[in-house]
Protein backbone atom coordinates (compact mmCIF):
# COMPACT_ATOMS: atom_id res chain seq x y z
CA UNK A 1 0.00 0.00 0.00
CA UNK A 2 1.63 3.05 -0.99
CA UNK A 3 -0.25 5.01 1.68
CA UNK A 4 1.54 2.73 4.38
CA UNK A 5 4.91 3.55 2.95
CA UNK A 6 4.20 7.08 3.62
CA UNK A 7 3.06 6.77 7.01
CA UNK A 8 5.19 8.04 9.82
CA UNK A 9 4.60 4.81 11.63
CA UNK A 10 6.72 2.76 9.02
CA UNK A 11 9.77 5.35 9.60
CA UNK A 12 10.26 5.27 13.56
CA UNK A 13 13.94 4.34 14.08
CA UNK A 14 14.54 0.72 15.03
CA UNK A 15 16.88 0.65 18.15
CA UNK A 16 20.21 0.71 17.08
CA UNK A 17 19.29 3.23 14.38
CA UNK A 18 22.03 5.89 13.90
CA UNK A 19 20.93 9.69 13.73
CA UNK A 20 24.05 10.24 11.92
CA UNK A 21 21.61 8.68 9.10
CA UNK A 22 19.91 11.48 8.93
CA UNK A 23 21.89 14.32 7.68
CA UNK A 24 22.44 12.29 4.29
CA UNK A 25 18.75 11.84 3.67
CA UNK A 26 18.29 15.59 4.30
CA UNK A 27 21.40 16.17 2.21
CA UNK A 28 19.52 13.76 -0.88
CA UNK A 29 16.97 16.65 -1.25
CA UNK A 30 18.64 19.65 0.07
CA UNK A 31 21.71 19.31 -2.55
CA UNK A 32 18.92 18.55 -5.56
CA UNK A 33 16.60 21.77 -4.75
CA UNK A 34 19.65 23.50 -4.20
CA UNK A 35 19.84 23.30 -7.97
CA UNK A 36 17.71 26.59 -8.06
CA UNK A 37 20.30 29.11 -7.44
CA UNK A 38 22.47 27.76 -10.69
CA UNK A 39 19.21 28.75 -12.85
CA UNK A 40 21.40 31.92 -14.41
CA UNK A 41 23.07 29.01 -16.17
CA UNK A 42 19.79 28.14 -18.12
CA UNK A 43 18.82 31.73 -18.77
CA UNK A 44 21.61 32.73 -21.62
CA UNK A 45 20.73 29.42 -23.90
CA UNK A 46 16.42 30.20 -23.24
CA UNK A 47 17.30 34.00 -24.23
CA UNK A 48 19.38 33.00 -27.76
CA UNK A 49 17.16 29.63 -28.36
CA UNK A 50 13.45 31.64 -28.03
CA UNK A 51 14.19 35.32 -28.58
CA UNK A 52 12.92 36.26 -24.95
CA UNK A 53 14.43 39.09 -22.94
CA UNK A 54 16.53 38.86 -19.54
CA UNK A 55 13.35 39.80 -17.64
CA UNK A 56 11.37 36.52 -19.19
CA UNK A 57 14.04 34.01 -18.68
CA UNK A 58 14.18 35.28 -15.00
CA UNK A 59 10.59 34.14 -14.65
CA UNK A 60 10.53 30.57 -13.90
CA UNK A 61 13.20 31.08 -10.70
CA UNK A 62 11.25 34.13 -9.68
CA UNK A 63 8.12 32.39 -9.62
CA UNK A 64 10.16 28.82 -7.86
CA UNK A 65 10.99 31.53 -5.06
CA UNK A 66 7.69 32.82 -4.81
CA UNK A 67 6.36 29.54 -4.35
CA UNK A 68 8.90 28.47 -2.16
CA UNK A 69 7.65 31.00 0.17
CA UNK A 70 4.25 30.00 -0.17
CA UNK A 71 3.88 26.33 -0.53
CA UNK A 72 6.55 26.26 2.84
CA UNK A 73 4.04 28.33 4.73
CA UNK A 74 0.42 26.06 3.00
CA UNK A 75 1.85 23.12 3.53
CA UNK A 76 4.07 23.36 6.74
CA UNK A 77 1.42 21.71 8.91
CA UNK A 78 0.70 19.26 6.46
CA UNK A 79 4.57 18.28 6.62
CA UNK A 80 4.56 18.28 10.14
CA UNK A 81 1.41 15.68 10.69
CA UNK A 82 2.35 13.75 7.97
CA UNK A 83 5.85 13.14 8.23
CA UNK A 84 8.95 13.88 6.62
CA UNK A 85 8.65 10.79 4.11
CA UNK A 86 5.27 11.88 2.54
CA UNK A 87 7.19 15.24 2.73
CA UNK A 88 10.32 14.33 0.76
CA UNK A 89 8.12 12.14 -2.04
CA UNK A 90 5.84 14.71 -2.59
CA UNK A 91 8.70 17.49 -3.13
CA UNK A 92 10.63 14.80 -5.35
CA UNK A 93 7.72 14.59 -7.61
CA UNK A 94 7.26 18.49 -7.95
CA UNK A 95 10.67 19.34 -8.24
CA UNK A 96 10.95 16.69 -10.67
CA UNK A 97 7.73 16.77 -12.23
CA UNK A 98 8.84 20.67 -12.63
CA UNK A 99 11.69 19.49 -15.01
CA UNK A 100 9.78 17.20 -16.97
CA UNK A 101 7.10 19.87 -17.60
CA UNK A 102 10.08 21.86 -18.85
CA UNK A 103 11.72 19.69 -20.96
CA UNK A 104 8.10 19.28 -22.94
CA UNK A 105 7.86 22.83 -23.08
CA UNK A 106 10.98 23.40 -24.75
CA UNK A 107 10.70 20.49 -26.83
CA UNK A 108 7.79 22.18 -28.51
CA UNK A 109 9.14 25.62 -27.84
CA UNK A 110 6.07 26.59 -25.19
CA UNK A 111 8.22 28.63 -23.15
CA UNK A 112 4.77 28.84 -20.49
CA UNK A 113 5.43 25.70 -19.92
CA UNK A 114 8.72 26.08 -18.20
CA UNK A 115 7.19 28.95 -16.37
CA UNK A 116 4.32 26.76 -15.13
CA UNK A 117 6.69 23.92 -14.65
CA UNK A 118 10.02 24.61 -13.35
CA UNK A 119 8.30 27.57 -11.51
CA UNK A 120 5.17 26.79 -9.96
CA UNK A 121 5.31 22.69 -10.03
CA UNK A 122 9.00 22.41 -8.81
CA UNK A 123 8.71 25.95 -6.64
CA UNK A 124 5.84 23.70 -4.57
CA UNK A 125 9.15 20.75 -4.55
CA UNK A 126 11.19 23.77 -3.58
CA UNK A 127 8.99 24.70 -0.38
CA UNK A 128 7.77 21.08 1.11
CA UNK A 129 11.50 20.18 0.46
CA UNK A 130 13.29 22.82 2.23
CA UNK A 131 11.31 22.34 5.60
CA UNK A 132 10.61 18.74 5.13
CA UNK A 133 13.69 17.46 6.91
CA UNK A 134 13.91 20.46 9.59
CA UNK A 135 11.96 19.53 12.25
CA UNK A 136 13.37 15.68 11.94
CA UNK A 137 16.76 17.05 12.33
CA UNK A 138 16.04 19.14 15.80
CA UNK A 139 14.77 16.15 17.05
CA UNK A 140 17.49 13.78 16.40
CA UNK A 141 19.67 16.38 17.37
CA UNK A 142 18.61 18.07 19.95
CA UNK A 143 21.90 18.47 21.61
CA UNK A 144 23.00 20.57 19.01
CA UNK A 145 20.20 21.88 16.88
CA UNK A 146 22.24 24.56 14.61
CA UNK A 147 24.62 21.93 13.61
CA UNK A 148 21.85 19.60 12.69
CA UNK A 149 19.99 22.23 10.10
CA UNK A 150 23.27 23.84 9.43
CA UNK A 151 24.24 20.69 7.43
CA UNK A 152 20.67 20.48 5.75
CA UNK A 153 20.58 23.88 4.75
CA UNK A 154 24.31 23.94 3.99
CA UNK A 155 23.06 21.79 1.42
CA UNK A 156 20.64 23.78 -0.03
CA UNK A 157 23.43 25.63 -0.88
CA UNK A 158 25.72 23.44 -1.96
CA UNK A 159 23.50 22.26 -4.25
CA UNK A 160 24.11 25.35 -6.75
CA UNK A 161 27.90 23.93 -6.83
CA UNK A 162 26.81 20.84 -8.28
CA UNK A 163 24.05 22.12 -10.42
CA UNK A 164 26.20 24.59 -12.39
CA UNK A 165 29.11 22.39 -13.71
CA UNK A 166 26.23 19.72 -14.51
CA UNK A 167 23.91 22.07 -16.50
CA UNK A 168 26.87 23.63 -18.47
CA UNK A 169 28.24 20.03 -19.55
CA UNK A 170 24.77 18.99 -19.92
CA UNK A 171 24.00 21.78 -22.48
CA UNK A 172 26.99 22.00 -23.92
CA UNK A 173 27.15 18.04 -25.07
CA UNK A 174 23.31 18.13 -26.42
CA UNK A 175 24.21 21.62 -28.41
CA UNK A 176 21.59 23.46 -25.98
CA UNK A 177 24.66 26.13 -25.52
CA UNK A 178 26.46 28.54 -27.57
CA UNK A 179 25.23 31.31 -29.50
CA UNK A 180 22.92 29.40 -31.60
CA UNK A 181 21.52 26.89 -28.94
CA UNK A 182 18.97 23.85 -30.08
CA UNK A 183 16.01 24.31 -28.16
CA UNK A 184 16.14 20.22 -28.41
CA UNK A 185 19.59 20.38 -26.60
CA UNK A 186 17.94 22.28 -24.00
CA UNK A 187 15.03 20.14 -23.39
CA UNK A 188 17.31 17.15 -23.42
CA UNK A 189 19.35 18.87 -20.75
CA UNK A 190 15.91 19.24 -18.60
CA UNK A 191 14.69 15.52 -19.01
CA UNK A 192 18.33 14.36 -18.03
CA UNK A 193 18.66 16.76 -14.79
CA UNK A 194 14.92 15.90 -14.16
CA UNK A 195 15.90 12.39 -13.90
CA UNK A 196 19.25 12.56 -12.53
CA UNK A 197 17.54 14.68 -9.51
CA UNK A 198 14.77 11.80 -8.83
CA UNK A 199 17.85 8.95 -8.57
CA UNK A 200 19.33 11.25 -6.13
CA UNK A 201 16.31 12.27 -4.30
CA UNK A 202 15.09 8.76 -3.66
CA UNK A 203 17.51 7.98 -0.94
CA UNK A 204 16.20 11.04 0.83
CA UNK A 205 12.91 9.46 1.59
CA UNK A 206 14.16 5.76 1.71
CA UNK A 207 16.99 6.90 4.64
CA UNK A 208 14.56 9.20 6.37
CA UNK A 209 13.49 8.17 10.36
CA UNK A 210 11.91 9.62 12.63
CA UNK A 211 13.15 8.52 16.59
CA UNK A 212 11.02 7.09 18.93
CA UNK A 213 9.27 8.67 21.25
CA UNK A 214 10.80 9.89 24.25
CA UNK A 215 14.34 9.35 22.55
CA UNK A 216 17.45 11.32 23.82
CA UNK A 217 21.00 10.92 22.72
CA UNK A 218 22.81 9.20 25.40
CA UNK A 219 24.57 11.06 27.98
CA UNK A 220 22.32 14.19 27.30
CA UNK A 221 19.72 15.39 29.84
CA UNK A 222 17.53 18.01 28.70
CA UNK A 223 17.57 19.15 31.74
CA UNK A 224 21.00 19.86 32.14
CA UNK A 225 21.19 21.10 28.63
CA UNK A 226 22.25 24.75 27.58
CA UNK A 227 19.80 27.44 29.34
CA UNK A 228 19.39 30.58 27.78
CA UNK A 229 16.43 33.99 28.48
CA UNK A 230 15.04 32.73 25.30
CA UNK A 231 15.01 29.09 25.39
CA UNK A 232 11.24 27.87 25.90
CA UNK A 233 10.12 25.09 28.48
CA UNK A 234 7.18 25.20 26.38
CA UNK A 235 5.97 24.20 23.22
CA UNK A 236 3.82 26.77 20.77
CA UNK A 237 1.39 25.99 18.04
CA UNK A 238 2.33 27.23 14.73
CA UNK A 239 -1.40 29.06 14.64
CA UNK A 240 -0.40 30.58 17.64
CA UNK A 241 3.26 31.50 16.75
CA UNK A 242 1.56 33.83 14.04
CA UNK A 243 0.48 35.93 17.08
CA UNK A 244 2.82 36.64 18.51
CA UNK A 245 5.51 39.67 18.42
CA UNK A 246 8.57 36.96 18.47
CA UNK A 247 7.54 35.67 15.14
CA UNK A 248 7.08 38.87 13.33
CA UNK A 249 10.41 40.09 14.89
CA UNK A 250 12.02 37.32 13.44
CA UNK A 251 10.04 37.83 10.02
CA UNK A 252 11.55 41.06 9.68
CA UNK A 253 15.40 40.23 10.64
CA UNK A 254 14.98 36.95 8.21
CA UNK A 255 14.21 39.57 5.48
CA UNK A 256 16.33 41.96 5.84
CA UNK A 257 19.29 39.93 6.60
CA UNK A 258 18.68 38.06 3.36
CA UNK A 259 17.78 40.98 1.31
CA UNK A 260 21.16 42.63 2.03
CA UNK A 261 23.17 39.06 1.15
CA UNK A 262 21.48 39.53 -2.38
CA UNK A 263 21.83 42.74 -2.77
CA UNK A 264 25.76 41.33 -3.67
CA UNK A 265 25.07 37.82 -4.74
CA UNK A 266 21.90 38.44 -7.46
CA UNK A 267 25.10 41.59 -8.68
CA UNK A 268 27.85 39.81 -7.99
CA UNK A 269 29.57 39.76 -11.61
CA UNK A 270 28.78 43.15 -12.74
CA UNK A 271 29.24 44.72 -9.08
CA UNK A 272 32.99 43.27 -8.99
CA UNK A 273 33.65 44.30 -12.82
CA UNK A 274 32.48 47.82 -12.05
CA UNK A 275 33.80 48.31 -9.25
CA UNK A 276 37.23 46.81 -10.25
CA UNK A 277 37.30 47.55 -14.48
CA UNK A 278 40.14 50.66 -14.47
CA UNK A 279 42.58 48.67 -12.42
CA UNK A 280 43.52 45.56 -14.76
CA UNK A 281 42.52 44.45 -18.72
CA UNK A 282 39.79 43.70 -18.98
CA UNK A 283 39.69 40.24 -19.86
CA UNK A 284 41.26 39.63 -16.47
CA UNK A 285 38.47 41.36 -14.39
CA UNK A 286 36.27 39.34 -16.56
CA UNK A 287 38.14 36.17 -15.22
CA UNK A 288 38.50 37.58 -11.68
CA UNK A 289 34.80 38.56 -11.88
CA UNK A 290 34.01 34.69 -12.17
CA UNK A 291 36.04 34.10 -9.77
CA UNK A 292 34.51 36.24 -7.41
CA UNK A 293 31.23 34.85 -8.07
CA UNK A 294 32.36 31.70 -7.51
CA UNK A 295 34.16 32.35 -3.83
CA UNK A 296 31.06 34.01 -2.89
CA UNK A 297 28.76 30.90 -3.58
CA UNK A 298 31.64 29.00 -1.33
CA UNK A 299 30.96 31.85 1.25
CA UNK A 300 27.36 31.30 1.03
CA UNK A 301 27.60 27.47 1.93
CA UNK A 302 29.99 27.36 4.48
CA UNK A 303 28.53 30.32 6.45
CA UNK A 304 25.45 27.78 6.60
CA UNK A 305 27.15 25.08 8.47
CA UNK A 306 30.13 26.68 10.57
CA UNK A 307 28.13 29.96 11.72
CA UNK A 308 25.08 27.89 12.70
CA UNK A 309 27.00 25.47 14.44
CA UNK A 310 28.80 28.22 16.68
CA UNK A 311 25.42 29.36 17.12
CA UNK A 312 24.45 26.19 19.27
CA UNK A 313 27.99 27.25 22.04
CA UNK A 314 26.65 31.18 21.30
CA UNK A 315 23.07 31.45 21.63
CA UNK A 316 20.66 32.23 18.57
CA UNK A 317 20.33 36.04 19.20
CA UNK A 318 24.01 36.70 19.68
CA UNK A 319 24.49 35.13 16.44
CA UNK A 320 22.37 37.26 14.69
CA UNK A 321 23.87 40.04 16.88
CA UNK A 322 27.23 39.40 14.51
CA UNK A 323 25.27 38.60 11.38
CA UNK A 324 23.39 42.42 11.34
CA UNK A 325 25.64 44.31 13.36
CA UNK A 326 29.02 43.08 11.99
CA UNK A 327 27.42 42.84 8.33
CA UNK A 328 26.14 46.41 8.52
CA UNK A 329 29.45 47.86 9.32
CA UNK A 330 31.07 45.44 6.17
CA UNK A 331 28.26 47.35 3.92
CA UNK A 332 29.83 50.22 5.06
CA UNK A 333 33.99 49.36 4.88
CA UNK A 334 32.99 48.45 1.45
CA UNK A 335 30.98 51.63 0.84
CA UNK A 336 34.02 53.82 2.06
CA UNK A 337 36.91 51.83 1.12
CA UNK A 338 35.36 51.31 -2.30
CA UNK A 339 37.95 50.25 -4.86
CA UNK A 340 40.66 51.47 -3.25
CA UNK A 341 41.90 47.83 -1.58
CA UNK A 342 40.68 44.85 -3.02
CA UNK A 343 41.62 42.69 -0.44
CA UNK A 344 39.65 44.76 2.10
CA UNK A 345 36.84 44.42 -0.56
CA UNK A 346 37.25 40.96 -1.07
CA UNK A 347 37.07 39.91 3.01
CA UNK A 348 33.66 42.05 3.60
CA UNK A 349 32.18 40.72 0.94
CA UNK A 350 32.89 37.00 1.79
CA UNK A 351 31.70 38.18 5.17
CA UNK A 352 28.60 39.08 3.93
CA UNK A 353 27.34 36.69 1.92
CA UNK A 354 28.44 33.94 5.08
CA UNK A 355 26.03 35.71 7.46
CA UNK A 356 23.64 35.80 4.36
CA UNK A 357 23.59 31.88 4.43
CA UNK A 358 23.84 31.87 8.34
CA UNK A 359 21.04 33.47 8.39
CA UNK A 360 18.77 30.91 6.95
CA UNK A 361 20.47 28.35 8.31
CA UNK A 362 20.15 29.63 12.12
CA UNK A 363 16.64 30.47 11.77
CA UNK A 364 15.14 27.19 12.86
CA UNK A 365 17.60 26.37 15.95
CA UNK A 366 16.17 29.76 16.74
CA UNK A 367 12.53 29.38 16.07
CA UNK A 368 12.83 26.04 18.67
CA UNK A 369 14.25 27.97 20.98
CA UNK A 370 11.28 30.72 21.01
CA UNK A 371 8.51 27.98 20.30
CA UNK A 372 9.95 24.50 21.35
CA UNK A 373 9.97 21.42 18.87
CA UNK A 374 5.81 20.77 18.21
CA UNK A 375 5.75 22.54 15.34
CA UNK A 376 8.51 23.64 14.32
CA UNK A 377 8.46 22.42 10.54
CA UNK A 378 5.57 24.38 10.04
CA UNK A 379 6.71 27.92 11.82
CA UNK A 380 9.98 27.50 10.41
CA UNK A 381 7.54 27.13 6.64
CA UNK A 382 5.26 30.27 7.78
CA UNK A 383 8.67 32.58 8.17
CA UNK A 384 9.75 31.48 5.01
CA UNK A 385 7.44 33.92 3.72
CA UNK A 386 10.33 36.44 4.52
CA UNK A 387 12.60 34.67 1.77
CA UNK A 388 10.11 35.24 -0.41
CA UNK A 389 9.53 38.88 0.44
CA UNK A 390 13.76 39.53 0.31
CA UNK A 391 13.83 37.76 -2.76
CA UNK A 392 11.56 40.55 -4.68
CA UNK A 393 12.99 43.08 -2.40
CA UNK A 394 16.98 42.36 -2.35
CA UNK A 395 17.70 42.73 -6.58
CA UNK A 396 14.32 45.25 -6.99
CA UNK A 397 16.55 47.80 -5.06
CA UNK A 398 19.86 47.17 -5.84
CA UNK A 399 18.98 46.76 -9.88
CA UNK A 400 16.53 50.02 -10.00
CA UNK A 401 19.58 52.31 -8.16
CA UNK A 402 22.40 50.77 -10.30
CA UNK A 403 20.26 50.93 -13.69
CA UNK A 404 19.13 54.70 -12.44
CA UNK A 405 22.60 55.81 -11.45
CA UNK A 406 24.35 54.21 -14.83
CA UNK A 407 21.33 55.69 -16.94
CA UNK A 408 22.65 58.51 -15.38
CA UNK A 409 26.53 58.36 -16.03
CA UNK A 410 28.11 57.14 -12.71
CA UNK A 411 30.95 55.04 -12.88
CA UNK A 412 32.35 52.54 -10.74
CA UNK A 413 31.43 51.97 -7.08
CA UNK A 414 29.07 54.93 -7.16
CA UNK A 415 26.63 52.77 -9.32
CA UNK A 416 26.00 50.86 -5.87
CA UNK A 417 26.40 53.55 -3.09
CA UNK A 418 23.03 54.39 -2.64
CA UNK A 419 22.30 50.99 -2.76
CA UNK A 420 24.77 49.88 -0.05
CA UNK A 421 23.65 52.73 2.22
CA UNK A 422 19.72 51.12 1.94
CA UNK A 423 21.38 47.61 2.86
CA UNK A 424 22.83 49.19 6.27
CA UNK A 425 19.65 51.12 6.52
CA UNK A 426 18.12 47.61 6.70
CA UNK A 427 20.33 45.41 8.96
CA UNK A 428 20.33 47.86 11.61
CA UNK A 429 16.25 47.62 11.48
CA UNK A 430 17.30 44.08 11.42
CA UNK A 431 19.31 44.53 14.69
CA UNK A 432 17.35 46.67 16.55
CA UNK A 433 14.59 43.62 15.99
CA UNK A 434 16.42 40.98 16.92
CA UNK A 435 17.12 43.20 20.04
CA UNK A 436 13.48 43.19 21.11
CA UNK A 437 13.36 39.74 20.50
CA UNK A 438 11.88 38.15 24.44
CA UNK A 439 10.65 35.01 25.45
CA UNK A 440 7.55 33.66 24.29
CA UNK A 441 4.43 34.50 27.00
CA UNK A 442 3.43 31.22 28.13
CA UNK A 443 -0.18 32.31 27.70
CA UNK A 444 0.84 31.03 24.28
CA UNK A 445 2.30 27.42 25.35
CA UNK A 446 0.02 24.54 24.43
CA UNK A 447 -0.99 22.32 27.38
CA UNK A 448 2.03 19.57 28.40
CA UNK A 449 -0.33 16.80 27.78
CA UNK A 450 -1.38 17.49 24.29
CA UNK A 451 2.21 18.44 23.35
CA UNK A 452 3.80 15.66 25.27
CA UNK A 453 1.35 12.83 23.04
CA UNK A 454 2.17 14.21 20.32
CA UNK A 455 5.46 16.10 19.76
CA UNK A 456 7.42 12.51 19.70
CA UNK A 457 5.36 11.17 16.97
CA UNK A 458 5.27 14.45 14.95
CA UNK A 459 8.95 14.19 14.27
CA UNK B 1 28.68 7.40 13.82
CA UNK B 2 28.99 4.80 16.68
CA UNK B 3 25.15 3.45 17.75
CA UNK B 4 26.35 3.91 21.19
CA UNK B 5 25.50 7.88 21.07
CA UNK B 6 22.06 6.85 19.93
CA UNK B 7 21.26 5.05 23.05
CA UNK B 8 17.36 4.94 22.88
CA UNK B 9 14.65 3.90 25.21
CA UNK B 10 15.91 0.67 24.72
CA UNK B 11 19.70 -0.34 23.64
CA UNK B 12 20.05 -1.03 20.14
CA UNK B 13 21.93 -4.26 18.53
CA UNK B 14 25.75 -3.32 17.36
CA UNK B 15 25.90 -2.57 13.65
CA UNK B 16 27.14 -5.45 11.70
CA UNK B 17 29.26 -4.79 8.51
CA UNK B 18 26.41 -4.65 6.53
CA UNK B 19 25.35 -1.43 8.19
CA UNK B 20 28.53 0.09 8.04
CA UNK B 21 28.61 -0.46 4.38
CA UNK B 22 25.13 1.31 4.25
CA UNK B 23 26.15 4.42 6.41
CA UNK B 24 29.19 5.01 4.16
CA UNK B 25 27.20 4.33 0.86
CA UNK B 26 24.89 6.81 2.18
CA UNK B 27 27.55 9.39 2.76
CA UNK B 28 29.60 9.21 -0.14
CA UNK B 29 26.27 9.61 -1.97
CA UNK B 30 25.79 13.40 -0.67
CA UNK B 31 29.64 14.06 -0.27
CA UNK B 32 30.78 12.78 -4.33
CA UNK B 33 28.52 15.23 -5.69
CA UNK B 34 29.35 17.96 -3.40
CA UNK B 35 33.02 17.45 -3.62
CA UNK B 36 32.77 17.63 -7.32
CA UNK B 37 30.65 20.56 -7.04
CA UNK B 38 33.39 22.42 -4.55
CA UNK B 39 36.32 21.23 -6.87
CA UNK B 40 34.56 22.88 -9.90
CA UNK B 41 34.18 25.54 -8.16
CA UNK B 42 37.92 26.33 -6.44
CA UNK B 43 39.37 25.76 -9.93
CA UNK B 44 37.43 29.26 -10.90
CA UNK B 45 39.08 31.02 -7.70
CA UNK B 46 42.62 31.25 -8.67
CA UNK B 47 41.71 33.50 -11.66
CA UNK B 48 40.47 35.85 -8.51
CA UNK B 49 43.90 36.77 -8.05
CA UNK B 50 45.14 36.53 -11.53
Amino acid sequence: MAAGFLERERIIAPPGWSRWLIPPAALSIHLAIGQAYAWSVFKSPLEAGLGISGVASALPFTLGIIMLGVSAALFGTKVDANGPRWAMVVASTCFVSGFLISALGMYFSQYWLVVLGYGFVGGIGLGIGYISPVSTLIKWFPDRPGLATGIAIMGFGGGALIASPLTSQLLSAFGGSGKTPNVHGIALTFLVMGLIYAVFMSVGWLLIRVPPENWKPAGWDPSQARQGTLISRGNVSALNAIKTPQFWLLWVVLCFNVTAGIGILERANPIFIDFFSGTSPATTIAAAAVGFVSILSLANSLGRILWSSLSDYLGRKNMYRIYLGVGALLYLAVTLVTNTNRVVFLICAIFILSFYGAGFATAPAYLRDLFGTYQVGAIHGRLLTAWSTAGVLGPLIVNAIADERIAAGVQGPGRYTPAFMIMIGLLIIGFICNELIRPVNEKWHEPSAETASTAGANA
Amino acid sequence: MSTAENATVEAGPEWGPLQWAGAVLAWLWVLVPLGYGLYQLLIKIPALFG
